[in-house]
């Protein structure tokens, strides 16, 4: 899984009749000490989370397990909002 | 499979229902020398590893198959932690 920063939503009235009623939410991927790094990804949100927080982001086929995404057709889903990332090498 | 090193945990409250009770852990990927490979990433815990440990790790749907029947959202998870490597 990747830790993410939330920075902005997407709009798209016309998608694939799964997609209706998902918000979708573009982020940004961090490193665990809160750099960004990689490009931007579009991901759905499962967990009423919203612009500027740190989540929690599945990719591939195991996107398609969180709560209510059974056969939709996704490959990035945020399923949690991360409260902390305590690092320690 | 890929070797890695237990770098940190990740807290999170809200969360999908199917994660509750299951510990998420940083990892750094490591070569064989024990050097830095890749970006580091959030794994679920499936053996009980702990910060600092040299553990590997499976990428994709597989990850959730520790915890079956319940099937967690995640895409990698530590199943074994290593107790040493030696190279020919």
């Amino acid at each position: 899984m990747l830790l993410a920063k939330i920075v902005g939503t997407v709009v798209a009235t016309r998608k694939d009749p799964r997609l209706v009623s998902n918000k979708l939410l573009v982020v940004r991927p961090i490193d665990p000490r809160g750099k960004a790094e990689g490009n931007y990804l579009v991901a759905v949100d499962t967990v009423d989370a919203g612009v500027g927080e740190t989540v929690l982001v599945v990719g591939g086929s195991s996107a398609r397990m969180a709560s209510g995404m059974k056969d939709c057709p996704v490959d990035a889903v945020i399923v949690g909002i991360v409260d902390a990332v305590e690092i320690n090498e | 499979m890929q070797l890695a090193r237990v770098i940190g945990d990740v807290i999170m409250t809200r969360k999908d229902e199917n994660l509750v009770g299951i510990k998420l852990l940083v990892l750094q990927p490591l070569t064989p020398g024990r050097e830095p490979a890749g970006r580091p990433l959030v794994a679920v815990d499936a053996v009980g590893a702990g910060v600092g440990e040299e553990v590997f790790f499976v990428c994709g749907k597989e990850a959730s198959f520790p915890f079956y029947p319940v099937e967690p959202p995640v895409d990698a998870g530590i199943v074994g932690i290593v107790d040493h490597w030696d190279l020919g």
